[in-house]
């Protein structure tokens, strides 16, 4: 297995008076996409927003690279090189889709060559340059919502539910998407309730249940075993084929 | 390409059309429709930062009109100070009077914007009933800190000598001074809509209103441009005090808190966080206010609750809302 990017160890969450994380460890190896599963409720969302420090991690370590990121604030731990695809796509709707990525990119305006890169993963990226983000289609904003995450290159970027909602037309193009961006050194922390796309693009996959990490190991191991998806999810891979 | 919601701009003209035919006089018309501009105008400027504070923050600033009051303050007394160009018969000595008077009114008003928000603002972010009672107590508090320094009388604030008086056109009156209220207004817009379309910061500020959470996944400290708009909101409202004042010809310590019924108007009107709709609900304020105050005198004072209503009933987030996530 490669080296590790990102280690969780014993995180636990507290939001107002819940309990959500509840000592989460967790391995994300440098240059795979991780998939993270389990059921809803399970503390995933939760789990992303605690690395990016959008909650405060009320015990426990994060290491990204080789440095504890658990106390430091939102911005600090993204310009480490961290993007984040929130669930609900985070676009900023009265912003055209140029002044989007515009504001993602940190170092300066878009790189060109980046820019024709996202262009070939989603052409209405450039179709629809200079219309504003909430006039998109919903599978457009999630196009927008990625390429904002990658519009430079990140170390690590965290993409919650990339699929939700979307038309498995869409969901194809996506997965096609980050398989392509699976070759570059960009490592990938994903939330996903879509199987296909998650025996698709995992390299690895943490399965998590009652805001604990359950099960860690390899993706194919997992699709491969029908008895321990259902006793770990409550169902088979092979049925959402 | 932008999408410009056209119906609200279209609203305004039909309405100023609709005052001409009610009306009947041309020349009255063209009194009132530029007095309600630079009414409108000035109310503008005064509302414009605390729209962005609510919309980026969403802080409550009940003390906003203290920001005006010390503006139209510091520029009596920068007035004073200049008292032989205020007094000259010469525009552009008058000029060496009220741009140093609105400059020091800015200032020091934008000075009192970050002092008040380091010490009264920042320990109740997110707490909205904590920010009405210490933003109202931080204003009560300085009501009295003005009464300690410039005395609790009335301030004269008398307009520079080239700016007193009319221009008649044909039989039209126009106060000059309300022309300079319309061309400073109109310049505090443009360079708004310049700052919010044209740079980074602009951006920054329109992402932020929209979803701060965001803002700040992205890498960028959204705090620190908040007590940048705030600063900025504040001077502004300084500016606006001060040209409120010279509007008023006097200042008393109560001038910033009589405009903030009108002001919260505009911003509920505009939709909260909005520039465009600042501005369109402020003229739409100070247009109907003239209009209403001419040709109904008796239903005047309440003409603007009345077109909040009507306005919240047919678009109950605002002229121009934004989307919030």
């Amino acid at each position: 297995m490669a080296e590790s990017l990102l280690t969780l160890s014993g995180v636990h969450t507290h939001i107002g008076h819940y309990h959500i994380l509840q000592g989460v460890d967790l391995v994300v190896p440098r240059g795979e996409l991780t998939m993270l599963l389990g059921r809803n409720g399970a503390g995933k969302t939760t789990a992303l927003r605690t690395i990016l420090g959008l909650w405060r991690a009320s015990a426990g370590t994060i290491r990204f690279e080789s440095g504890n990121i658990a106390q430091r604030d939102t911005p600090a731990i993204a310009n480490l090189g961290i993007a984040y695809v929130p669930e609900s796509m985070g676009i900023f709707a009265g912003l055209t889709v140029r002044e989007n990525l515009v504001l993602a990119a940190r170092r300066g305006p878009p790189d060109e060559k980046r820019l024709d890169w996202i262009f070939r993963f989603f052409p209405p990226m450039k179709k629809f340059w200079q219309l504003p983000a909430g006039l998109l289609s919903g599978g457009q904003k999630q196009m927008l919502s990625i390429s904002r995450a990658i519009i430079e290159p990140r170390k690590l970027v965290l993409i919650d539910e990339p699929t939700k909602g979307l038309a498995p037309a869409i969901i194809n193009n996506l997965i096609e998407a980050f398989a392509e961006l699976k070759q570059t050194d960009t490592t990938i922390l994903m939330v996903e309730q879509n199987f296909h796309a998650a025996k698709s693009l995992g390299d690895s996959v943490a399965v998590m249940d009652a805001g604990r990490i359950v099960h860690a190991g390899r993706m194919a191991d997992l699709a491969a075993d029908a008895a321990l998806q259902t006793r770990l999810l409550g169902l088979s891979l092979e049925a959402h084929q | 390409m932008k999408r410009i919601d056209w119906i609200p701009p279209a609203l305004l003209l039909a309405i100023v059309l609709g005052a001409l035919a009610m009306i009947g006089s041309p020349s009255t018309w063209v009194t009132l429709t530029v007095a309600g501009l630079a009414m409108g105008l000035l109310i503008f400027i005064m509302a414009s930062g605390l729209t962005l504070v609510f919309g980026l923050m969403d802080v409550m600033n009940f003390a906003h009109g203290l920001f005006i009051a010390i503006g139209a303050y510091v520029a009596a007394s920068t007035i004073r100070l200049f008292a032989g160009a205020a007094g000259a018969d010469s525009f552009l000595a008058n000029l060496g009077a009220i741009v140093p008077a609105m400059l020091a009114a800015a200032a020091a008003a934008g000075l009192l914007g970050l002092a008040f928000e380091r010490i009264i603002i920042k320990p109740v972010y997110g707490q909205h009933l904590k920010q009405i009672l210490i933003t109202t107590g931080g204003m009560i508090v300085a009501e009295q800190l003005i009464h300690v320094f410039w005395g609790p009388d009335l301030l004269p604030l008398p307009r520079p000598a080239t700016l007193r008086g009319s221009f008649l056109v044909g039989d039209v009156a126009i106060e000059k001074f309300r022309l300079i209220a319309v061309v400073v207004g109109l310049a505090v817009f443009a360079a708004m809509l310049l700052l919010l379309n044209r740079t980074k910061i602009g951006l920054l500020i329109r992402a932020g209103v929209e979803n701060k959470e965001m803002v700040e996944a992205m890498g960028y400290r959204i705090r620190r441009l908040f007590v940048g708009v705030f600063v900025a909101g504040s001077a502004l409202a300084g500016l606006g005090g001060a040209l409120w004042g010279m509007y008023q010809e006097s200042v008393t310590v109560h001038i910033g808190a009589s405009m903030m019924v009108l002001i919260f108007i505009v911003i509920i009107i505009g939709g909260l966080g909005s520039i465009g709709g600042c501005f369109a609900g402020a003229l739409l304020v100070g247009l109907v206010a003239n209009y209403v105050g001419f040709l109904a005198p008796k239903i005047a004072l309440g003409s603007n609750i009345l077109l909040m209503v009507l306005v919240l009933l047919w678009r109950p987030q605002g002229l121009y809302p934004v989307s919030k996530q």
